[in-house]
C-alpha cells in the first residue's frame, strides 16, 4: 500500500457511506471533468477500495498517487493521465 | 350530489396525463435501466428526465434527488441516513412535536439506541418558535427536522427562519414537505434546507412514489443496501412507471400551481367561513392565515370525529379525522394535544383537504349537509346535553 502526505488535489469525490461498486464507477466520471495532470481526491470508508482503486487506475491508464488514512475515511489520490 | 371527495391529503386520483405517460413503461418499455444495451439506456434516460422535472419543481439539481417508494421512506432515509452518516458528531436529534409518524418513529428508533431526541413544542397554531430551537441546539446535535406544513392542521412552518438558526449553529435541517410540494411554491434554496421529502400522493402521481432531496455533497447512509441504483444511495430496481408518473405530475404541478393555489384558497375560505358561521362551538385548528391553500380543519365540540365522517359519507362527502393512525388506535391526535386542544374537543376533529378538481357547488353541498349532521350527533350526545344545560 502506497501512502502519501500533504497531497494536494484539484477536486474531491466523496464516496463515504456508499458501497461497491460506486468507487469504481464515479472516479472515471469525475476524472473526465479534470484536465490531464490534475489530481482527484477520493474519500471512502470502504476497505475494498484500497486494492480496487490502484488496480482500476492501472487498467484505465491513470496514475495512482497514494493513500492517506484520515480519522473517518481513506483519501485516495489519482493523477489524471489521459 | 354523488360524491364530494375532500380528503386529498390522504390520496389523490392519478391524473389522466400521468397515467398515459406511465402506461408504456408497464409493457413495451420494460427494460431495466441499469443494463448497458439500448433498451435499458433509453429507460435510464427517461428516468433521468423525470429526476430533472422533480428537481425543477423544488429548485434543486437533478443529482440531488433520490427516488423512493413513498414520503415515509424518504423521511426515514433523511433521518436515519443523516444520523448514521454523521454519528461521530454527536447523539442528539431535534424534531418538532407535530411531525408525521415516519419522522417521529425514525427519531424514536434512535432513542432506543441511546441517542437523545428533543421534541420541540409548538404554539396554539402549531408553529415552531425558532428561538426555542436556538435554545435546544447543542454541540452534539446532528439534525433538526421540522415539517414544512402539517397535514392535520394545515399550518405552514417558518422553515426559512428555522434554517437561519440551523446555519448559525452548524446543524443540518430536514423538512417533510409532503403536504406542501404541489400545493404551494417550494424552493430548497429559499427554504435553506439540507434535505426535503416529497410524495407522489399529494401530486396526482401514483401511490408508492416519493423522493428525497439532499443538498449536493451531503453524506447519507443508504437504508436499502444494493447495487448502483440511485448512485448507490438506494438499492433495488427502480419503480420506472412510478417514477415516470411522479415526473409527469411534477411537470403539471409546475405549470398549474399559481392558478390551483388561488382556486383552492377561495374554496377553503368559503368552507371555513361557512362552517364557523353555521355551526356553533366549532374551533378552527391550525393557523388562520399561514395555512395550506386547500386545508380546512376543525374540532367540533361534543361529537366524535369518526361518527361525523360516517354521517357525511352517507351524503357522499369524504373527509378525514386528520390522523388515521391515532384514530384507528383510539388515541387522541398527538398534533391536537401539542397545540393544546382539550382531549374531549380533540375527539371531534375533522379535516377537509381540497384539490383543484373541487368546485364551489361541492363546497355549498358540504355546507348544507355539515350542520344537520353535527346536530343529529349532538342530539344523541350526553356531553352536548350537559353543555347545553350549563
Amino acid at each position: 500500500m502506497k501512502f502519501v502526505e500533504n497531497q494536494q488535489a484539484d477536486d474531491t469525490l466523496d464516496l463515504v457511506c456508499r458501497m461497491c461498486p460506486l468507487h469504481l464507477l464515479e472516479p472515471g466520471e469525475k476524472l473526465a471533468c479534470l484536465k490531464k495532470g490534475q489530481v482527484l481526491e477520493v474519500l471512502t470508508d470502504y476497505d475494498g477500495a484500497l486494492e480496487d482503486i490502484p488496480a482500476w487506475c492501472k487498467k484505465c491508464g491513470q496514475e495512482f498517487l497514494g493513500i492517506v488514512e484520515d480519522e473517518d475515511c481513506y483519501k485516495l489520490y489519482i493523477k489524471k493521465q489521459k | 350530489m354523488e360524491q364530494v371527495y375532500l380528503d386529498h391529503a390522504s390520496a389523490t386520483p392519478v391524473r389522466k396525463a400521468v397515467m398515459e405517460a406511465m402506461l408504456p413503461y408497464f409493457s413495451e418499455r420494460f427494460a431495466n435501466p441499469s443494463t448497458v444495451y439500448d433498451m435499458g439506456s433509453k429507460i435510464k434516460q427517461a428516468m433521468e428526465e423525470q429526476r430533472e422535472k422533480v428537481a425543477q419543481l423544488i429548485g434543486a439539481k437533478a443529482k440531488e434527488i433520490i427516488f423512493t417508494s413513498s414520503g415515509a421512506e424518504a423521511n426515514n432515509l433523511a433521518i436515519k441516513g443523516v444520523v448514521l452518516a454523521h454519528r461521530k458528531k454527536g447523539n442528539h436529534i431535534i424534531i418538532s412535536s407535530i411531525e408525521h409518524h415516519s419522522v417521529l418513529n425514525a427519531a424514536r428508533f434512535f432513542e432506543r439506541m441511546d441517542y437523545e431526541v428533543t421534541f420541540l413544542p409548538v404554539d396554539a397554531f402549531g408553529m415552531v418558535d425558532p428561538q426555542r430551537l436556538r435554545e435546544a441546539v447543542r454541540k452534539e446535535t446532528i439534525l433538526v427536522s421540522v415539517m414544512h406544513a402539517n397535514n392535520e392542521i394545515g399550518t405552514i412552518e417558518p422553515i426559512a427562519e428555522i434554517s437561519s438558526v440551523c446555519k448559525e449553529k452548524g446543524v443540518l435541517l430536514h423538512t417533510d414537505a409532503v403536504a406542501t410540494v404541489g400545493n404551494i411554491p417550494v424552493n430548497v434554496d429559499d427554504l435553506g434546507v439540507d434535505l426535503l421529502t416529497l410524495s407522489g400522493v399529494s401530486l396526482g402521481a401514483p401511490k408508492g412514489t416519493g423522493a428525497l432531496y439532499f443538498r449536493g455533497g451531503l453524506r447519507l447512509m443508504p437504508l436499502i443496501q444494493g447495487g448502483i441504483q440511485e448512485s448507490g444511495r438506494r438499492g433495488g430496481t427502480e419503480n420506472i412507471p412510478g417514477i415516470i408518473g411522479l415526473g409527469k405530475a411534477a411537470e403539471l404541478a409546475m405549470e398549474e400551481l399559481p392558478a390551483n393555489m388561488e382556486q383552492a384558497k377561495k374554496l377553503r375560505d368559503r368552507l371555513i367561513s361557512g362552517v364557523m358561521k353555521r355551526v356553533e362551538h366549532v374551533k378552527l385548528t391550525g393557523h388562520p392565515e399561514k395555512r395550506l391553500p386547500g386545508h380546512a380543519s376543525f374540532c367540533v365540540a361534543a361529537i366524535e370525529g369518526e361518527a361525523l365522517i360516517f354521517m357525511l359519507t352517507r351524503e357522499g362527502i369524504y373527509a378525514n379525522t386528520g390522523s388515521a393512525c391515532a384514530s384507528k388506535a383510539l388515541k387522541t391526535s398527538p398534533v391536537l394535544v401539542a397545540i393544546g386542544v382539550a382531549a374531549d374537543l380533540a375527539q371531534g376533529s375533522i379535516v377537509f383537504t381540497l384539490a383543484p378538481g373541487n368546485n364551489a357547488d361541492e363546497i355549498e353541498y358540504v355546507l348544507e349537509k355539515f350542520p344537520p349532521a353535527v346536530e343529529r350527533l349532538r342530539a344523541m350526545s350526553p356531553i352536548w346535553r350537559e353543555k347545553s344545560a350549563a
